[in-house]
């Protein structure tokens, strides 16, 4: 087994190799060369991913505490971790996992057996999170064959079920440990959770003899930061060696120095997706046409996000394999806007764009809504709290004809195949598009997720404003970051540091 | 006697005020819109799914009993679980009254004795220009809000001259060097109003006092000045400097959720800022009901110090 090594490394000019960045971060009490300080934001509230679904618990412990039978790499291809190769029977309903007979958990290097598995995933399904045991509800039944073989049966052929083991759903737990996973970590990853100050900071130190490759930094803190600005500052002054996400990119001219800090760009999985009310005033497929036409997708995300990130055409980031280059397929076109309008009969009935306040989308929603005025739509905004009053209204009550809002979680594509989703969206044929996609090959997934997502952007399901783009600040000693986001991970096991 | 009686009117007020806060936060806490189930669920969340969630966590009941379930809860001291974390609430927050305990004790030590030297020194020297030059400064600080000042802190002394960290928190047992380190620019953004706030009490009631009579008579019987305000006058300007203090603690304490967001300081109110986003109602609920004990302490000891602090108060009949 082969772990993967992140892209991304920065190129460094000689001037920032000199190593004048002398200011080591505080709070660390190991040699400052192999002890790590990484900013975050949203803490860690509790510790256990299988009841809390929480962004921050797999940020600081997935593949660095805790491992999966598979893993995701940067590529977005699925990659052996804990099990060394898996079989897939003809049916594709039956998937034998080998696990590799090197792997031990961090407590006493008791070995990682079939068993764990079995426990692990029977754990998730009976006391997980709803959209853990969703992940989990195609399993029929899961067995330990062998002391390293683990057979899971689905009720159907599922890709996405396999994609999801990647993450929170597939990790391995020690059955053994006897502990409380909300307040404690049991996983046979490189590094142990040896300090945790709840909301304040968490600490993790790599274990005597991780069973894999060696990962360079012995400790690692990671800081919480309820907002941006106390973040930043504490990354100018010297007190962390990773800022992990600057969260919004007028923060950036700040580091730009590049004798202290290294920017890296990437992005992520986050579509940033104008949504369309389909069984509104826009039910009318002209309209949503017209107003895919009537917005100037580079001047927006000029605008509003420094002209960081990058445009999409329909619900795919370009990181994932199926993804096709849509943005052509409605240009920036005031007059076709205008006789799209005219051709529906638009009454001149206002839309109601209901945004949540975030920085994005509050930006993003006033100029949009400028530009649907200069084409002669009327629309009333409104912004509503986020997250609680937005979900209420826009996604409980769909009491909304526009809203704006990212979708994070990776290939979100497949929402557009249930139409009680938000956007109330009904297309059999992309509902026929994704279930296909599920059950067959990875050929097949691929092609027929490449056409969903084309029926999607050609119907004018939602539009599709950019994809947010992953700003990571490190001190210019920093290797190994990862340039975009294909996981929940914040993988420590890449990371190093130049002498 | 007296004293006995007055006490425990003090304390009678004490827990209706509690349980009339309890009624008050609860219904202001169902009245908000939005609901913790959805919330938990997020934007990938399906309808029947958060109603299943809702159900299991016992939001579809009665209000009245699920505020018979808290209020039962509170008396035995449990403040119950997260609907987040599904962890008791009291232990999680109990580090995090740490932090803003030692916020606000330290910024109210530091806000009472500067006010003290100011204060004094602008009412003794009210009609010199130093007197009024402090009196002006006072007048400034009262015009800063804190925020602002932190801000400002933390530009120059924390990425300029890198003094200080410019944000985060050392528990006070693991490590109090670091504590003080950490502590030194949100209590002084904290003490730069409430000084200034409590300069200008101060400095009022000792110009009150020194135009009292028995200042006078002392300092006819040959006391000088100062003596003569120490031994005289400060007993009379701590009963309303007390009064203030009990009312600008209050504030302190809301002043610490603003100054724990400036320098990521994880305390009550960052947690309760987090709570009311994610509707996470009991933890809100909780917290505000511990605030709000925490005033009401503070007011009743303030009543209390009234009876140490004046004599005529003990006795039947008295009056202030």
């Amino acid at each position: 087994m082969k772990r993967r090594t992140a892209l991304g490394l920065i190129a460094l000019t000689p001037a920032a190799a000199a190593g004048l960045f002398g200011c080591t971060p505080d709070e660390v009490d190991g040699d400052p060369n192999t002890s790590l300080v990484v900013g975050a934001t949203a803490e860690v509230a509790m510790l256990d991913p299988v009841i809390n679904t929480a962004a921050a618990i797999p940020q600081a412990l997935l593949y660095n505490c805790y491992e999966t039978l598979v893993k995701l790499d940067a590529e977005n291809t699925i990659q052996p971790l804990l099990a060394t190769s898996w079989d897939i029977s003809d049916d594709r309903r039956t998937y034998t996992f080998h696990l590799d007979d090197r792997a031990t958990f961090a407590a006493g290097d008791r070995p990682v057996t079939a068993e764990d598995v079995v426990w692990s995933i029977e754990r998730g399904r009976a006391d997980g999170h709803p959209s853990l045991k969703a992940e989990l509800a195609p399993i029929e039944t899961v067995t330990a064959s062998d002391e390293h073989t683990v057979t899971i049966e689905l009720k159907q052929p599922s890709n996405l079920w396999l994609l999801s083991m990647t993450g929170a759903s597939g990790i391995v737990y020690d059955s053994d440990a006897g502990v409380d996973f909300a307040d404690s970590v049991a996983g046979s990853g490189p590094y142990e959770v040896t300090s945790w100050a709840p909301g304040a900071d968490l600490v993790l130190t790599r274990r005597s003899s991780p069973w894999g490759e060696t990962p360079f930094f012995t400790d690692v803190t990671f800081r919480y930061f309820a907002t941006p600005n106390p973040e930043n500052a504490a990354m100018l002054a010297g007190q962390l060696d990773i800022l992990s996400s600057v969260q919004a990119p007028q923060a950036l001219p700040q580091f730009e120095d590049p004798d202290r800090f290294t920017i890296i760009e990437g992005t992520t999985q986050g579509e940033v997706v104008m949504g369309f009310n389909n069984a509104g005033i826009l039910a009318d497929k002209r309209l949503r046409q017209a107003i895919r036409h009537a917005v100037n997708h580079q001047a927006l995300l000029d605008t509003v996000w420094a002209g960081h990130g990058e445009l999409i055409g329909s619900m795919v980031p370009s990181t994932d394999p199926w993804y096709e280059d849509l943005t052509g397929l409605y240009p920036f076109d005031q007059e076709k806007a205008r006789a799209l309008i005219a051709e529906a009969g638009y009454d001149g009935t206002p839309l109601r764009m209901r945004l949540p306040i975030l920085p994005y989308a509050t930006a993003a929603g006033q100029f949009v809504a400028s530009q649907l005025r200069d084409v002669g739509l009327e629309v009333a905004v409104d912004e509503l709290e986020f997250p609680a009053r937005w979900l209420d209204v826009v996604m409980g009550q769909f009491d909304y004809d526009i809203s704006i809002v990212s979708h994070v979680e990776p290939r979100d594509l497949v929402k557009f195949a249930n139409p009680d989703y938000y956007w109330r969206y009904d297309n059999k044929d992309v509902q026929r598009l994704v279930a296909e996609a599920d059950a067959g090959t990875e050929e097949e997934m691929v092609a027929k997720f490449r056409q969903a997502a084309r029926i999607v952007a050609e119907d004018a399901a939602c539009d599709f404003l950019f994809v947010l783009p992953n700003l990571v600040v490190t001190t210019p000693d920093i290797r190994g970051v990862a340039q975009d986001v294909t996981t929940l991970s914040f993988d420590l096991t890449t990371l190093s540091r130049e002498a | 006697m007296t004293v006995v009686v007055a006490v425990a009117k003090r304390a009678a007020i004490f827990v209706v005020s509690l349980w009339v806060a309890s009624v008050l936060v609860f219904l202001a806490c169902s009245a908000l819109p939005g609901d913790v189930a959805q919330v938990i669920l997020g934007i990938g969340a399906d309808p029947a799914s958060v109603d299943r969630l809702r159900t299991e966590f016992g939001l579809d009941r009665p209000l009245i009993i699920r505020y018979g379930e808290w209020v039962g809860g509170l008396l035995t001291g449990d403040l119950g679980d997260s609907y987040l974390t599904r962890r008791p609430i009291g232990p999680d927050l109990a580090p995090r009254i740490g932090v803003t305990v030692s916020l606000v004790v330290c910024s109210m030590i530091l806000a009472m004795v500067m006010a003290l030297l100011f204060g004094m020194h602008a009412a003794l020297r009210r009609r010199h220009l130093d007197g009024f030059l402090t009196s002006a400064g006072s007048q400034i600080g009262l015009a800063v809000p804190a925020f602002w000042a932190g801000i400002l802190l933390v530009v120059v002394f924390a990425v300029g001259l890198r003094w200080f960290p410019a944000g985060g928190h050392v528990p006070l047992s693991r490590d109090p060097l670091g504590w003080a380190h950490h502590m030194v620019l949100p209590v002084v953004s904290l003490t730069i109003v409430q000084s200034a706030v409590l300069t200008r009490y101060v400095r009022s009631a000792f110009i009150e006092v020194l135009a009292d009579d028995h200042i006078r008579t002392a300092r006819a019987i040959g006391w000088r000045q100062f003596p003569a305000l120490m031994r005289h006058g400060l007993r009379n300007v701590a009963v309303q400097v007390v009064t203030v203090l009990g009312l600008q603690l209050a504030s302190l304490l809301v002043g610490a959720i603003v100054i724990e967001q400036v320098f990521a300081l994880q305390g009550l109110g960052t947690r309760l800022l987090d709570a009311v986003a994610q509707r996470d109602l009991l933890v809100v609920q909780g917290i505000v009901m511990l605030l709000v004990l925490a005033v009401l302490v503070i007011n009743f000891l303030v009543d209390l110090a009234y009876l140490a602090i004046d004599p005529r108060l003990r006795t039947p009949g008295g009056t202030r």
